[in-house]
């Protein structure tokens, strides 16, 4: 039985010309429409949405701040009582740190990394848009859930016995640990993607020793994540069975420890500060180069202080559990090596710093919010050491020095280098300039209003003002510094305002941005602001780290690979040499129903434990579709097989 | 479009149940609401007359059946109070069992309450006046719970402690039958 | 838009004010509660380290951003089109190089003198001498601490709440317990924290070297009310330690009068023994404070209010106005009993 023989498919010259150009768009763009966007899987569409849904939370969990701190700007104030305080709390934690923090790294990278290393898309597109679903309906269920009054109230760290199911009754720490599932499975298929991404799909030339260390940062980023979720999913599943079927894992009365859920916890919990600090550091080594029109001083001791500073992150988790009846000399190694993991860190800051000195600086808006991570991050840092001694820590553990500490070192370390990276890279993703004037007015508010916030939490914790009190009284002398702090709040949220309004007019009426408005070095510069669906009309050749500085020998591209369909360069591990080629999924919906699937699975389960076996059927249903073979996609790779 | 709607209206029911389920009730019952005192007994806690019985007429709140708060708060004043001394955790002792189907004066939460404040013969002392009533009423929620009778969602899980029988939102309903004082000795 | 939001505003602020005060808790006089103000070796050995660490973490700082101000000032000036310098891919750099290593040296230098410190101060705080040390066993609730002082022979043992008396001068082991969830003594002025872990047993050693008032909280979350789980450390001059140890082993005082009478009566027929005891009556229940010497106290529900006939009053008719979610339910008394009794226990010295 012989089949028509399938049309020879069109591949790309180098040049491409106009017509390969065009199909490569119409291969590689989204379908148009409500069903489209529903089905999108081109990475820089689920990026934006990701990046935005990740601000969105970023935004509530700051209303929830400004709440909290209304409420502790005046002492004995009435105006929240301590139930919804506690579940202002933990709603803010839990939104900054899992929906939020890691979120919006990934999100960062899921659109920037393949443009970084010359690639078409990500390495699993629809596990990708799956995981985006995941993460944006445990969001969703979390903040239904607090809207209904069955918000969590046990803190972002949830310690047992308060969170276990004797003195945290109904469904609230429920609804928290199942968020955890799903920020925890959202995050573990992002490094699956993110890892196997950097690994294979990197243009033909960028060895590993020529990746941006913005990648470098996100790759151990994804390595850590894989290490670190499991621990914390373990601890909530234990948790939900606790609560939910009666098991004993957290009751000392049979057997249990209170102390286990601690270790798995903050084995999890410090890398945590690592995935949302490393890539802050990425972002620093992307834009220092870029505003120092020069690359980076010592990119070999940056990346195995990378590699240092991820290792070194295992193993510090005890050292928030210092207070604990832990062996003493036990809790010293931990000090050892929380003061040990400075010096990666340090190596870092000086290359910047030799950076800055040695080039030519160009005082734009991102450069500012980079040069405040120098001031906030160290100061952070430098009380991190601070509590990295056990006698001082066990004054001010759980006190508003830590809470000083770990703002100082979060927002410094990765969330001044974020805004940062949003004004470098707003023109590249919108093919608009942010304005530089509200730029520096959204700076230097931020930086104002943070310090004016935050600063004087070291004090109120020296003098004794423990975390987590709805109230205090006016006795204690606490009030001004609190008064302070508030207004402090206020100017943050002004700022944040001043940003929105920057992105908002700028997306209407901003200046057109090229393809590089920055001089940038590396390859994303290189290809159309906002970038085509393809990425790259060509896929480039690199000869260097800086591929848009140092221009290579020929040839510059790729020539050869389908224009029509989905078809992408896969590349060995270490030397970036052309390996096979692969032909990429079209969009599809059933990512998202199978996300919507999976929802009813985790929420169910709270519910009942049944849940798990009726919801796996659609869960199992929705899979199994999703991986059918699709026979025109199937016919579309067959014919570019070649023979040998 | 049918399951949608279905699954719609069952989590908007779901959730709008959890809106009460998780309401935790600092309020005080008004001064003055002690619930009505001792009647036929002798056997009083503290070994002293009763007060006077409040004048305010106390409110009905077995709707506390379906607040998990008000639930575990009941199952910590059954261990305070020392409920277990007499009906050890469900299982009985000098007390009849709360774990079972037999109920000797009535099931229904008017009725437990009932037993609690005015107490009941061969030996359930009166705890009225004792035990405000809005404790009274958390411990009837809880003992109810000890039978299976409240939802799953609502009903506390295992405590923090030696664990006896199964959690109460594990256990079965057991479908309620009057029985006769003479037959449960 | 404007001119509507500010009045708005102003409005909402009084009410939340004048609200705050009608509701208002009585002022405490708080005991001393600063880290930086050591009155015992524990906390002084603390403060020496942070003095040390204080100055090492300031140099370094202000190191570092010195660093960075001197290289915004030498370096060049560009903008987006000055042509990237990729010269240094083809050199050493050597000023760049000796710059790191000797910066990153130095770091590391100086955090392994801070180690030693820190390792030397951990074992300066294990080293406090324990001769003729007062034990005192610790008992954590939500929300108020309850303390058992041993005695020789065992019925020298009292138990009191949320007050903590010990001698000057002399070492003190607590014992900590929870008895629900995870708490954490501190006493900021006195020592370091110790969490309170239920199905553990740790402990605390402590002295005080001057004389006063000590106030210490709960430092780890513990629900509704952590903000107000409190507890003073008094230290007093060897005799009047002594004299108030004897105190506290008396049972309760008898009633002087008609209306502490009275308010005795209404104690032991009320919800109170359920939950609270007082030794030399028959309430002898474990759930709540131990009120023997209650009268005696200077604060009331672990710190929140100041102790006086009035205040008791208060917390009695309604603790959940003052502490909302607190397990000590309303007192549904009438005025006449609900004042006899809070005249009996502020008796109880």
């Amino acid at each position: 039985m012989t089949t028509a023989r399938p049309k020879q498919p069109r591949l790309n010259s180098v040049p491409p010309t106009v017509e390969e150009i065009a199909a490569l768009e119409g291969a590689w763009r989204d379908p148009p429409g409500v069903l489209g966007w529903l089905a999108a899987i081109n990475h820089k569409a689920i990026g934006k949405r990701f990046i935005v849904t990740a601000f969105g939370f970023f935004v509530a969990g700051g209303l929830l701040a400004a709440a909290m701190r209304l409420q502790l700007a005046k002492p004995d104030n009435h105006l929240i009582g301590p139930d919804l305080y506690n579940q202002l709390f933990t709603m803010h934690g839990t939104t900054m740190m899992f929906l939020f923090a890691v979120p919006v790294m990934q999100a960062m990278s899921v659109y920037l990394v393949p443009l970084m290393i010359g690639s078409r898309s990500v390495a699993f597109p629809r596990m990708n848009a799956f995981a985006y679903w995941i993460f944006l309906f445990g969001g969703v269920m979390l903040y239904v859930a607090f809207a209904l009054d069955i918000g969590p109230d046990a803190g972002w760290f949830a310690y047992v016995p308060l969170a276990g199911p004797d003195y945290s009754p109904g469904k609230r720490v429920d609804f928290w640990a199942q968020l955890i599932t799903f920020t925890e499975l959202s995050g573990l298929l992002e490094a699956v993607i993110l890892v196997t991404t950097v690994f294979k799909l990197r243009a033909p030339g960028m060895t590993l020793n020529r990746i941006p260390l913005f990648v470098w940062g996100m790759l151990v980023t994804a390595f850590m994540v894989m290490f670190a979720l499991p621990a914390v999913m373990l601890a909530s599943t234990a948790l939900i069975t606790d609560r939910l079927v009666g098991t004993h894992f957290y009751n000392p009365a049979e057997g249990g420890d209170a102390i286990l859920w601690q270790h798995l916890f903050w084995f999890f919990g410090h890398p945590e500060v690592y995935l949302i600090f490393i890539p802050g550091l990425g972002f620093m080594s992307s834009i220092i180069p870029t505003f120092a029109r020069r690359p980076i001083f010592g990119y070999s001791a940056m990346v195995l202080s990378l590699i240092a500073t991820a290792f070194l992150a295992f193993g510090l988790w005890v050292h928030h559990m210092f207070a604990t009846n832990l062996p003493e000399l036990g809790k010293s190694f931990f000090t050892a090596a929380s003061m040990m993991i400075a010096i990666p860190s340090a190596v870092q800051i000086f290359c910047w710093i030799a950076t800055l000195w040695t080039g030519k600086l160009v005082f734009k808006t991102p450069l500012l919010f980079v040069l405040a991570f120098f001031f906030v991050l160290v100061l952070g840092g430098m009380t991190g050491l601070m509590l990295a001694a056990v006698p001082i820590n066990l004054q001010v553990h759980d006190t508003y020095f830590v809470v000083a500490h770990l703002h100082y070192v979060l927002i410094g370390g990765a969330v001044f280098p974020l805004f940062g990276a949003f004004y470098y890279w707003f023109p590249k993703m919108t093919g608009r300039m942010l304005s530089e004037r509200l730029g520096r007015w959204n700076f230097w508010l931020f930086l104002i209003g943070f310090n004016v916030t935050f600063f004087p939490m070291h004090l109120l914790g020296l003098q004794g003002m423990p975390r987590r009190v709805y109230t205090y009284g006016a006795e204690m002398g606490w009030s001004g510094l609190n008064a302070l702090a508030s207004i402090g709040a206020l100017t943050i949220a002004a700022s944040m305002l001043l940003f929105v309004i920057n992105v908002w007019r700028s997306l209407r009426s901003g200046a057109l941005a090229g393809a590089d408005p920055w001089g940038a070095g590396t390859l994303e510069w290189s290809t159309a602001s906002p970038p085509p669906a393809c990425n790259f009309a060509a896929i480039p050749v690199v000869a260097g780290r800086d591929p848009l500085w140092e221009p290579g020998a020929q040839p510059a591209h790729v020539g050869g690979l389908s224009v029509d369909s989905r078809e992408v360069l896969i590349t060995t591990v270490i030397e970036a040499a052309p390996e096979t080629r692969e032909s990429f999924p079209e969009p599809t919906v059933w990512p998202l129903i199978s996300a919507l699937a999976t929802t009813v699975l985790f929420i169910g389960s709270i519910f009942t434990p049944w849940a798990i076996v009726w919801a796996s059927v659609p869960v199992g249903i929705a899979l199994t579709l999703w991986f059918w073979p699709r026979r025109h996609e199937n016919a579309a790779h067959l014919a570019l097989e070649r023979a040998p | 479009m049918k399951l949608p709607s279905a699954a719609v209206v069952f989590l908007l029911g779901l959730a709008l149940a959890g809106c009460y389920r998780e309401k935790r009730e600092f309020e005080a019952p008004p001064p003055g609401a002690a619930a009505a005192g001792a009647k036929a007994t002798t056997v009083l806690a503290g070994g002293g007359p009763a007060l006077e019985p409040g004048s305010v007429a106390t409110p009905d709140r077995s709707d506390l059946d379906e607040n998990a708060y008000a639930v575990n708060q009941g199952k910590r004043l059954f261990r305070w109070y020392n409920c277990n001394g007499c009906h050890a955790g469900g299982g009985g002792n000098m007390g009849p069992p709360l774990m079972d189907e037999k109920w000797l004066y009535g099931h229904e939460p008017a009725d437990i309450h009932a037993s609690i404040v005015e107490g009941r013969p061969k030996g359930m002392p009166a705890f009225g006046g004792r035990i405000p009533d809005d404790q009274v009423w958390q411990l009837v929620a809880y003992v109810r719970s000890m039978s299976g009778q409240l939802r799953k969602d609502v009903a506390p899980s295992r405590s923090d402690s030696l664990s006896g029988a199964p959690p109460e939102n594990v256990r079965d309903n057991e479908k309620p039958v009057a029985a006769s004082a003479a037959a449960s000795r | 838009m404007r001119c509507r939001v500010a009045p708005a505003l102003a409005a909402a602020l009084a009410f939340a004010s004048a609200v705050a005060m009608a509701q208002g808790r009585p002022t405490v006089v708080p005991g001393m509660h600063d880290a930086l103000v050591a009155a015992g070796p524990q906390s002084g050995h603390i403060g020496a380290l942070w003095n040390v660490i204080l100055a090492v973490c300031a140099f370094v700082f202000c190191a570092i951003l010195l660093g960075l101000v001197v290289a915004l000032w030498r370096s060049g000036r560009g903008d987006a089109t000055t042509r990237a310098d990729v010269s240094m891919l083809a050199r050493h750099e050597r000023g760049s190089y000796l710059g790191v290593l000797w910066a990153v040296a130095v770091s590391t230098a100086l955090l392994l003198a801070m180690l030693v410190a820190s390792v030397l101060t951990d074992r300066a705080l294990a080293r406090l001498s324990l001769v003729d040390a007062v034990h005192v066993e610790v008992t954590a609730h939500q929300w108020w601490w309850e303390l058992q002082y041993s005695g020789s022979p065992e019925s020298a043992r009292f138990t009191t709440a949320n007050e903590l008396h010990v001698p000057v001068g002399r070492p003190v082991v607590l014992t900590l317990k929870a008895d629900d969830v995870i708490h954490s003594f501190w006493v900021p002025s006195l020592a370091g924290k110790k969490d309170l872990i239920p199905g553990r047993t740790t402990t605390l050693h402590l002295r005080a070297d001057q004389a006063g008032r000590y106030r210490g909280q709960c430092a780890e979350f513990c629900g509704f009310q952590h903000a107000f789980m409190a507890f003073e450390v008094i230290a007093d001059p060897p005799e009047r330690f002594e004299a108030w140890m004897a105190g506290q082993r008396r049972p309760a005082s008898e009633p002087a009068d008609a209306t502490t009478r009275r308010g005795q009566e209404v104690f032991l027929r009320s919800t109170c023994v359920l939950c609270h005891a007082i030794a030399g009556t028959a309430a002898a229940a474990r759930k709540a404070p131990d009120l023997t010497h209650v009268g005696a106290r200077t604060t009331l529900a672990a710190g929140t209010l100041p102790n006086g006939e009035t205040e008791m009053q208060r917390w009695i008719a309604d603790p959940q106005r003052l502490k909302p979610g607190v397990n000590m339910p309303a007192a549904t008394l009438p005025a006449a009993d609900l004042a006899a009794l809070a005249a009996y226990l502020v008796s109880l010295k």
